[in-house]
């Protein structure tokens, strides 16, 4: 389920190989092949626009004439897509689009909200580990180690359990410190390879201080292996919100979430009488994760980030 | 994957039966289509070899020697490939057989020798497998006649202890070890003709002495074709029957290997030979390099390729490209004013009269365009002295802006056609 | 032994200890009283507080892990609450659960994916890569949840070959055991097959570079044998790294599609205990499925220095 996170941590285990070990395997072509090296594409930016136009939607979404996603309307139950629901509604007569829409909320905050937070935490030890060395690199390290050798999944699931009641900045901070160390050695790495270039020494060299160099040298040229990473990052969390969702482990809000939408599609024989409850969601859900991949991938490219050659 | 022996599917005939040559490459191109163009890595090459015979090919990095052996044999990637011309081998058209038919000719009747066995050997796979596998899967001999016959080959080429190795991988052995086991696989299936893609770049000066003996030994033994690809002029003096020499992609000189040395013709194979350093010469003298780089094969200029950097170029040479013009059997060369004539001394008086830089460099005036070396690698290249020479007859002592060579140019007391060298020169 | 394998040895011990402390802290730093669980929320404060004396968990926290790693270390995890069944007893149960529908989930996926990256990586960008890297996208954005849902309707629901829920174990024949664990494994696979398809290609696709691959065809080998016998083998490293990782998450990552179609494995009986604040239920198997993480990517890096002969000297 979170195999896609797994891909990016694979890589980054055989290189750890090849470096304690000395040997160096197949390194990965340069794909610039087909892509244009001058920008990011047509696929980066249509990926991007409809997430983005996802985001407004959901941060509109009580702004917008949208129906109230909990209005239960019994004389229309059931109905397919048409004028008045463009989605069609549910079984007890709620509009899906706009139940969808506010169900992306939960989904979208958390991914992006506890990404974004890993990355700034990640962020900042990773650069000052990574160009400072020493026993800060060391110890931090050991430390992203050791957390990254306990299966993320089984702490979110213990602490999400036992941390009551849940609530959305709760799932938030958990997803966060799971996602934190990941992203950490995705950042170190990268300022590890460009600590040691021409123009961070030619900084040092003229007086600037370790924090203009953090953040005006190294920053710029991590940034793109970092976004890209982050943005796998918000795939998994968004799957994994939405299965504990879809298992009702998530939190329970007066709205429910993507996950408890497409559970309600699957429940009393829903899916034989209307599929549309289960597969609205589902597809958005799909869409949204296909374009974050495609950004991922489309960034990686671009900016020749080694790690991934995925 | 079980090795198991494919019938062939072509049938060759005996080598000493062969009427035709052994090798007939006509017109060959090997164009890439990249993204920043087409890149003419062999822009109509054409040459034959014999059975028994060795042709070198001499060129520096990026003239498109290496391409040339992988396109002959048809081994290039098929994207963004474009291929014409004719490669008719042992009675065979190369360039018309299909994937599969080219299986039979690689490995029993073709077989390549890589510059780097490092990189060319399986670094995962046991000598033995790398060299009993061809055995086996082309010839059909079972694991006990192929296991024997490897350790005979590897005792061939020289390696010790040949069961021992068989055990090893590629990482366990010493360079010229892997070139030994390199050399062993190729000929494994005994192929009627090897192409040797720089076989000794890697190894040290008195191991190259040895691989190269040993091909050729091992050559005179199959009377074996052999294509000796290398970028170092020494190497090929006394190796190969003919030699061509390859710039931007086509051969721009070609002739038997005495003729190429005494009569000169094209100024890059002059330069070539002018950059080799030389044991006669006292120590600190400024290596004769040629001026500027190749071209990029993906935008070669009008004209001579070569006429950028060329001591000898006239206005003609950046317009209209050279054909190939002969010169006596077998010489082949492609220049304007070449040298030796008296079109070319006009050419080169006139260069450096008007102070045209690769010109001064040539004639040792400029000091600044030269590479400065202070050890002088020893190399077994004293042979090609001759062509020394007609520089000093050359440069007319009036011309004002000539400042009189740092050292003036040494001719070592060398074999015969060291001076056959000036004997020429006088002549034209 | 090389440097590498012993490096990683010591990493193993120190990660393992520290393993059985989060392990431990998760559920005691943690709010929430396992005593309202146990007694119901009307028994008396007096009553709650016998019952955390007499199950120890009023001692100082040091004092309670001592006693409880003391204890696995003899092979006692412990009793559970609920079932008053020891824990070993219920993890004996669970364990071989996971352990078919990772390695039938996982042969799947290897099935499917080294053939497709090996043919994908022969003629990069080209119709077969293309179609097989685009659907790899669908794969991996379809939830495993939608996945097990999708195959419940149209092999269980629609047409009756496979049960929709529950475990048949190996006791009651091949047959039946295997149809109640293949939907279930399928859906896991989904995203491995992904995954591997990406990792083994991008690798393959270098390899195919090399001179040796050159150099093998120029011996007039034949494209299968010079893929599986030349370029798999130096190609497969992150393929194995990425196939450790998942079969290791596994053990609890499974717990989606082992809720859906009830199958009592490690991650299902979790979630129970979890819901039902089964200390050391919870303690026990978070310590036994993240050591099984921890040890199945060891195994890994090891497997890592007899693919590659250059280590094996160091």
């Amino acid at each position: 389920m979170v195999d896609i996170g797994n891909a990016n941590q694979a890589i980054e285990r055989v290189r750890e190989f090849e470096a304690l070990t000395g040997t160096t395997g197949p390194v990965p072509p340069a794909t610039a092949t087909t892509a244009s090296r001058s920008g990011l594409g047509v696929v980066f930016w249509v990926s991007f626009g409809w997430v983005l136009f996802m985001v407004l939607l959901a941060i509109f979404a009580s702004v917008l004439p949208l129906k109230n996603p909990n209005f239960q309307d019994y004389s229309a139950v059931n109905i397919g897509p048409s004028i008045h629901h463009l989605l069609g509604t549910d079984d007890l007569g709620r509009d899906l689009l706009s139940r969808i829409i506010f169900g992306s909320r939960v989904s979208l905050i958390i991914g992006f909200a506890s990404v974004g937070l890993a990355l700034v935490a990640g962020g900042v030890l990773g650069l000052l580990a990574g160009y400072t060395g020493g026993w800060i690199d060391t110890v931090l390290n050991a430390g992203s180690l050791v957390v990254l050798a306990f299966p993320a999944l089984l702490a979110i699931l213990v602490i999400e359990a036992f941390w009551v009641p849940r609530s959305l900045l709760k799932l938030t901070i958990i997803f966060a410190v799971a996602g934190t160390p990941s992203l950490f050695r995705v950042i170190r790495a990268t300022t590890l390879s460009f600590a040691t270039r021409e123009f961070v020494v030619a900084a040092r060299t003229m007086g600037a201080t370790t924090w203009r160099i953090l953040f005006r040298e190294l920053l710029p040229n991590v940034v793109p292996a970092a976004v890209s990473f982050a943005l796998i990052g918000v795939a998994v969390a968004i799957i994994l919100e939405g299965s504990l969702a879809f298992l009702g482990l998530s939190i329970s809000l007066p709205t429910a979430s993507l996950g408890n939408i497409v559970n309600e599609g699957v429940q009393n024989n829903n899916l034989t009488l209307n599929a549309y409850i289960a597969l609205w969601p589902s597809l958005y859900i799909f869409i949204l994760l296909v374009a974050l991949n495609l950004m991922a991938d489309r960034l990686r490219t671009r900016f020749d980030v080694r790690a991934g050659n995925l | 994957m079980s090795p198991r022996r494919r019938r062939p599917h072509l049938v060759f005939p005996d080598a000493s039966e062969l009427e035709e040559p052994l090798l007939d490459v006509q017109d060959l191109r090997t164009y890439f289509h990249t993204a920043r163009g087409v890149v003419k890595a062999n822009d109509g090459v054409s040459f034959t070899l014999n059975r028994g015979k060795t042709l070198g090919v001499v060129g520096e990095s990026g003239s498109g020697k290496t391409v040339l052996t992988r396109s002959i044999m048809g081994l290039l990637p098929n994207i963004q490939l474009e291929r014409s011309g004719s490669v008719r081998f042992a009675g065979h058209e190369l360039t018309s057989l299909t994937a599969h038919q080219l299986r039979d000719v690689w490995g029993t009747q073709m077989a390549v020798i890589f510059q780097d066995p490092m990189t060319a050997l399986n670094p995962v796979v046991r000598v033995d497998r790398q060299l009993t596998e061809s055995l086996r899967i082309r010839l059909g001999l079972d694991r006990r006649a192929a296991h024997d016959t490897a350790i005979a080959l590897l005792g061939s080429v020289g390696i010790p202890a040949p069961e021992q190795r068989m055990r090893n991988y590629p990482h366990e052995l010493s360079g010229g070890m892997r070139q030994r086991v390199m050399i062993a696989i190729a000929l494994a299936c005994g192929p009627k003709l090897v192409l040797a893609d720089e076989p000794t770049t890697g190894l040290d000066v008195t191991l190259q002495a040895q691989i190269l003996d040993l091909l050729a030994s091992l050559q005179r033994e199959r009377s074996m074709g052999m294509i000796l690809v290398t970028h170092d002029l020494g190497v090929v003096a006394n190796r190969a029957d003919d030699i061509a020499v390859m710039y931007a992609g086509r051969i721009v000189e070609q002739a038997p290997t005495k003729d190429l040395f005494s009569h000169t013709r094209m100024p890059y194979t002059e330069a070539l030979l002018r950059s080799i350093p030389r044991l006669a010469d006292p120590s600190h003298t400024r290596l004769r390099a040629i001026p500027g780089r190749p071209p990029d094969l993906a935008s070669l200029p009008d004209g001579c390729p070569f006429a950028p950097r060329c001591p000898y170029a006239q206005d003609r040479c950046l317009t209209d490209d050279p054909p190939p013009r002969t010169a006596g059997a077998g010489h082949l060369f492609r220049c304007w004013f070449p040298v030796g004539s008296p079109e070319g001394e006009d050419a080169l008086a006139r260069n450096v009269a008007a102070g045209v830089p690769a010109a001064l460099a040539f004639t040792g005036a400029l000091a600044g365009a030269a590479i400065s070396v202070t050890t002088v690698s020893v190399t077994a290249t004293a042979v090609v002295t001759g062509s020394l020479a007609p520089d000093a007859s050359l440069v007319p002592p009036a011309v004002p802006l000539v400042v009189p060579p740092v050292v003036p140019p040494v001719v070592s007391p060398g074999p015969a056609e060291g001076a056959n060298g000036d004997a020429t020169a006088g002549e034209s | 032994m090389s440097r590498y394998v012993s490096a990683r040895v010591v990493q193993l011990i120190f990660i393992i200890f520290f393993i059985s402390i989060v392990a431990f802290l998760l559920v005691h730093l943690l709010p929430g009283d396992p005593t309202l669980a146990i007694l119901g929320p009307n028994d008396t404060a007096q009553a709650r507080a016998e019952l955390l004396k007499q199950l120890g968990l009023n001692r100082p926290l040091p004092v309670q892990y001592w006693t409880w790693i003391t204890n696995v270390f003899r092979g006692n995890l412990g009793i559970s609450f609920l079932t008053h069944q020891t824990v070993s007893n219920a993890i004996g149960v669970a364990f071989p659960i996971d352990l078919e529908l990772i390695i039938v989930s996982q042969l799947l996926a290897f099935i499917v994916s080294i053939p497709l990256s090996l043919i994908a990586a022969l003629r990069p960008n080209r119709l077969f890569d293309r179609i097989a890297t685009t659907s790899t996208y669908g794969m991996l954005a379809v939830p495993t949840f939608v996945v097990a849902v999708i195959l419940v309707l149209l092999f269980a629901v629609k047409i009756h070959i496979f049960p929709a829920t529950g475990f048949n174990p190996l006791a009651q024949g091949l047959g039946p055991n295997l149809k109640s664990v293949l939907l279930p494994s399928i859906s896991l696979a989904v995203g491995s097959v992904a995954i591997y398809y990406r990792l083994l290609r991008a690798d393959m696709i270098a390899t195919l570079q090399e001179d040796f691959i050159t150099m093998a065809r120029a011996k007039g080998l034949s494209t299968p044998y010079i893929l599986i016998r030349h370029a798999l083998r130096p190609s497969s490293f992150a393929l194995l790294a990425g196939a450790g990782l998942s079969i290791g998450s596994l053990f609890t990552g499974a717990f989606v599609v082992e809720i859906l179609f009830q199958l009592p494995g490690i991650g299902f009986q979790l979630i129970q205990a979890i819901d039902s604040r089964d200390y050391l239920v919870v303690q026990g198997m978070a310590l036994v499925a993240a050591i099984a993480y921890v040890v199945i990517n060891f195994g890994v890096d090891i497997l890592f220095t007899f693919l590659d002969p250059r280590v094996r000297r160091g």
